[in-house]
Formats: C-alpha cells, sequence, structure tokens
C-alpha cells in the first residue's frame, strides 16, 4: 500500500470564463522508504499537487488516500488531525517561527502532539541533535544560516512521527553545501526510518537522491521514472 | 516556554505599546465617567438618601428634592396621628442667598431638620455638634466648601438672606449636585433663612415603628393626606436622580462618554490585534498545516487580547484610581467601588476578545497554499 495514493485528482481554480485547471487527472503513489521527487516547471501545479497531498487543499475531484484513509470526503474539522497524524512539512521559505527559538519551534509542533513540559523539551533536544544542531538549540531563527534553519524545519517536520513528509523546494533558499545536506538528510528519512518522502523541487541537483521521479507539466503526469540508486 | 502568542505579543513592542496605550485610555475614560456618573448619582439624592425617613411627604408632583412647593405643616399632626408611625418632623430644602464676609453673594441650599430626632440630620460630621443647631443662627456647612462659602475657622458669622448665621459645624464629603453648598441647621432657623412661611414646611419626614408594615403605614398615609404625595424614600430618591441624571440630560452625556470610549478602546484594540495577525498569518497558515486546528488558532489570539486586557486595564484602572483620589479635593465627584472596578476588568475583556473576533475571522480563512511559497 502506498503511503499516498492519488488517483484522477483535478483542481480547478474560480469558475466560468475565469476557471483555471491547476490539476488535470493526476494518478500518483508516493511509497514509504523512497524518496519522490516531483519536478515541473513553475506553474505547473506541483505546488497544488502537495497541498492537495498534504490534506491542506481540498481537489475539484478525484481521490487521494493518506495511510489507506480516503482524504478528499472528510469534513474540515478532521483534517487538522490527518495532517498531525501523518505528515510533516518542510517549506522553501522555511517558516519556521520567529520569536521562539529552534528549540520552542520543534517543542510547539510536539505540543500539538499532546507532548508538553520536560518530555517534550528532552525530545525537541534530541531531534536537533539528530539534525547536527544540538548547539543551536537556543537561537533564534534570525540567528541561523539557511542550512541551519532548514534543518530545524525537518526537526519540527518529523516532532510529529509522521509517515509522511512532503517537502516544496527545501534546497531553492540554501546555498550548494546546504542543499547537500538537507537532501542527505531527507533521503534518510526514507531510506534509513522508513519515511515517505515527497519532493517539490525543479532543481535538478537533487534527482541524485531520489527514488522516483514524477514529472509534471500543466497540470498533467508527463512522465515518472524510478531511479537506480546513486550516492553523493 | 512561553506560548507563541505572549512572544509574538511582546515581540513588536511598539505595536504592543499602542495596544496598550488604547486600552488604557479607554479604561480611564470608561471608569472616570462611570465614577463620575455614579458620584452625581450619589449626590443628587444623598440627603435623601442619609435622611434615616422611611416616607417622604411631599407637594403633589414634586420632580426632585430642591423644588418643593410649601404646604400647611397641619398635616405633620395627621402624619403623626397615622397607625405605624413612629416619628414625623417637618423638613426644609430652600435656596437661598450666602453673603460671605467679604461682602460677596453665594447660592446655597438650606436644609432645615429637627436637631432632636436627627431625621434628615447631617451624616459625617467632621466638627461640631449637630444638637448645637437648635441654637438660634447656627449652621453647620461641608469643609470642602468653606472656602467657597468664606468660611475660615468655626464660630465665623456669615448671613443667609439678610439674617446672621454663625458657622458651628464642618461635615465633610457632603457634596451638592446644584453647585450649591447645602447648609444645615435647625427647621426654626431654616424659617428665617428662607421665603418658607411659620406654618409651613417643605416635607415630612415619616419614620415608621419598629416592625410595621411599611405599605400598610403608606397607604394610610396616603389616605389621611390629602393634596401631597407619600413616597418611599427609596422611590423620592430614584426620583430625584432620574431627574437631574436623565430629564436634565446630564446622566447622559457623562454616559454618553463612556460608551464613546469604550468604542474608541475597541477600535484601537481591534486595529493593533488585527494588524498583529496579518504580519503573523503565515505562522497561522504553517500551524494549519502543522495540524493545529482552527480552535488552536483562537485561543492564540484570543490569549494574546487577554493579556493586553489585563495589562491595559490594570493601568488603566491605577489611573483611574489616582484620578478618583484627587476628584476628592476637587469639584468633580467620582467614585469608583470594588464592583464598578470588577464590572470593568470584564468589559475590558469583553472589548479586547470582540475586537480579536475581528482577527479571528481572517486567521481562519488563510490561502492554505501560502506555506509553500517561499
Amino acid at each position: 500500500m502506498a503511503a499516498i495514493e492519488v488517483r484522477e485528482l483535478t483542481k480547478t481554480f474560480a469558475e466560468g470564463a475565469a476557471a483555471a485547471r491547476a490539476l488535470d487527472g493526476v494518478d500518483l503513489d508516493v511509497h514509504a522508504g523512497e524518496v519522490t521527487l516531483l519536478m515541473g516547471p513553475s506553474g505547473s501545479g506541483k505546488t497544488t499537487l502537495v497541498s492537495i497531498m498534504g490534506a491542506i487543499l481540498r481537489p475539484t475531484s478525484g481521490s487521494v488516500k493518506i495511510a489507506g484513509r480516503e482524504v478528499t470526503g472528510l469534513p474540515e474539522r478532521e483534517l487538522p488531525e490527518v495532517r498531525l497524524r501523518h505528515i510533516g512539512f518542510v517549506f522553501q521559505g522555511f517558516n519556521l517561527f520567529p520569536t521562539l527559538t529552534a528549540v520552542e519551534n520543534v517543542e510547539l509542533a510536539l505540543k500539538l502532539k499532546k507532548v508538553r513540559g520536560a518530555e517534550g523539551r528532552r525530545r525537541a533536544r534530541a531531534l536537533l541533535e539528530e539534525m547536527a544542531m544540538s548547539d543551536k538549540c537556543d537561537a533564534f531563527p534570525a540567528d541561523l544560516s539557511g542550512g541551519q534553519k532548514q534543518r530545524v524545519a525537518i526537526a519540527r517536520a518529523l516532532a510529529g512521527e509522521p509517515d509522511i513528509v512532503l517537502a516544496d523546494e527545501p534546497t531553492a533558499a540554501l546555498d550548494k553545501d546546504s542543499g547537500r545536506t538537507v537532501m542527505r538528510m531527507l533521503r534518510g528519512l526514507a531510506r534509513e526510518k522508513g519515511r515517505a518522502v515527497a519532493i517539490v523541487t525543479h532543481d535538478s541537483r537533487v534527482l541524485e537522491y531520489a527514488d522516483r521521479v514524477v514529472r509534471i507539466e500543466d497540470g498533467r503526469v508527463t512522465g515518472a521514472d524510478i531511479l537506480e540508486e546513486t550516492h553523493a | 516556554m512561553a506560548s507563541l502568542a505572549i512572544r509574538n505579543l511582546f515581540h513588536d513592542k511598539v505595536r504592543l505599546a499602542v495596544t496598550l496605550t488604547g486600552i488604557v485610555f479607554s479604561v480611564v475614560l470608561v471608569a472616570v465617567q462611570t465614577g463620575m456618573f455614579l458620584g452625581f448619582t450619589t449626590t443628587t439624592s444623598n440627603v435623601i438618601d442619609n435622611s434615616g425617613a422611611d416616607f417622604w411627604v411631599t407637594s403633589k408632583g414634586v420632580k426632585y428634592l430642591e423644588v418643593a412647593v410649601p404646604f400647611s405643616d397641619k398635616k405633620l399632626y395627621h402624619a403623626r396621628a397615622v397607625e405605624g408611625v413612629a416619628e414625623a418632623e417637618k423638613y426644609i430644602v430652600r435656596f437661598a442667598q450666602w453673603k460671605r464676609p467679604d461682602g460677596a453673594n453665594e447660592s446655597c441650599e438650606v436644609v432645615g431638620f429637627d436637631p432632636d430626632t436627627r431625621l434628615g440630620a447631617p451624616w459625617r460630621v467632621a466638627e461640631g455638634n449637630v444638637h448645637d443647631l437648635k441654637l438660634p443662627d447656627t449652621v453647620m456647612i461641608d469643609r470642602f466648601y468653606a472656602p467657597k462659602l468664606g468660611v475660615t475657622r468655626l464660630g465665623q458669622a456669615v448671613e443667609i438672606r439678610g439674617v446672621r448665621a454663625r458657622v458651628i459645624g464642618f461635615t465633610e464629603g457632603i457634596r451638592t449636585f446644584t453647585t450649591s453648598p447645602l447648609v444645615f441647621t435647625s427647621y426654626r432657623n431654616a424659617l428665617r433663612y428662607t421665603d418658607v412661611k411659620a406654618d409651613e414646611t417643605t416635607y415630612l419626614l415619616v419614620k415608621a415603628a419598629p416592625g410595621a408594615d411599611l405599605e400598610k403605614s403608606r397607604a394610610a398615609l396616603t389616605s389621611r393626606l390629602t393634596d401631597v404625595d407619600v413616597l418611599t424614600t427609596r422611590e423620592f430618591s430614584a426620583r430625584t436622580t432620574g431627574y437631574w441624571m436623565f430629564g436634565t440630560g446630564a446622566g447622559v452625556m457623562v454616559l454618553s462618554a463612556a460608551v464613546l470610549g469604550l468604542l474608541v478602546g475597541a477600535v484601537v484594540v481591534a486595529q493593533t490585534i488585527y494588524a498583529a495577525t496579518i504580519d503573523h498569518i503565515r505562522e497561522f497558515g504553517t500551524l494549519k498545516a502543522m495540524g493545529a486546528t482552527n480552535g488552536y488558532i483562537y485561543r492564540i489570539i484570543l490569549q494574546q487580547a487577554v493579556v493586553s486586557a489585563a495589562i491595559g486595564y490594570t493601568v488603566g484602572i491605577a489611573l483611574a484610581i489616582a484620578v478618583e483620589a484627587s476628584s476628592r479635593s476637587s469639584g468633580a465627584n467620582i467614585v469608583l467601588p470594588n464592583s464598578v472596578r470588577a464590572g470593568l476588568f470584564g468589559i475590558t475583556l469583553l472589548m479586547c476578545m470582540s475586537a480579536a473576533m475581528v482577527s479571528i475571522n481572517k486567521a481562519t480563512r488563510i490561502d492554505p497554499a501560502m506555506v509553500f511559497k517561499a
């Protein structure tokens, strides 16, 4: 069973003459233990697709199953629970909370899972340690480099122990070395921890970290490749 | 770990200062205006409320304390004959001219009562003895109005309506709404200081016997006394207060200012909390993506509103209490009892939380895709 199973997915924004079809009959599987790249030019529908896969945007039609559960028909109030249990997001702009320290950013995600107090602090520190960020626990985002911010963001995404990590252009704002570090970490999540990792990108340098590449253009899947194992 | 709400609130100190200024302004304005309203209310009816009487017999249709039309004092004896009446006394409340030692004239309000029964006597005597008012030409005034009346010491002689008067005592904290100071004296002296004739009175104060049925006593008084109204002290107090507060528009004006303060405060708070929400809108989007419910986001915004309200209220009420204290030595009479202070905290909370609703509405309508934009 795929961690995320997408079938006949369409998404149309606005109505009538102004209607714009962002996704048009997309079929896609994201598997546990694999890094799946969603590649395509700007405006191809990648971000819309990842928004729907992450249960924060509703499709116009089609089916999305997360961990085997159909989510498109779920009422709005049940979607936060789906995201909390199954999905961790990593954003291009990091989206860290600037008024919280690195460890507090991770703790906040744990709080949403009802892990609070000393246990929350201990687990947040452990996650940052995994990301080689233990010496920056008490730093505010403004005092971190781009790569460090993204590692905190990954630690935060993992705080809820999700089955799936959805990353949107995670290396776009990073220099080459930081980008590699982040990609190695994301691949490690898939290979060593068995998470399903889907990464939206148009950066061909990250191809070497992928197990599967899905190409999207004009809201349609135009190709899907399974890659041989490579090592960066 | 301090919550995200608190961190965000204190992060932008300028915005916090603007929010708090709005709340403080609102709290002070509402507290002072409400305090003035209560002060006015208390002042307009304090003579009635502190009279110790159960009933006031007045001329027909009297609207407020100061405008009674004199009526025959024979009704006193009729009143005394009514079953259930323990005491009944004549009582005069009348404006008169007070001549200061320097020759200047001031308007005053002569209150003539029976020093033996003490019905309608001054209730906060700071210096002197009420019993001494039985002596001819003696009066008692409030210390606050002594400078206005040109009185510098006990025993000082002045003139009321051309008749000699000697100040033999001071009260403390007995204010008047009409700005004409109250001058307490005996009924006999009051006849000389006013235009009330010897066989007339402006009121009868009636005290029911202990354990008497007040409704029955009132019914008996009403049937026994003709061409007058028999009002309970509470009724006459409410009638007088109602006239001054709402009949003249004075109270409406004061209350309008209080409501205005509330509105201005609410708008300032709503605007600043809204601006703060817009600034952090991406964070709210991120929270939603992380699995936070709308309820969690409501709580963040409401927590900011509540903390702002608590700080703003604390500062505001402290300032209002200072204004209240300073009013004791000024012409304004501001009264802020604990019930009003507590109620104002509730109003401040409500104001801030209502103001936050605009932001909550915005935060829960976030375009989810915004979190993916760099």
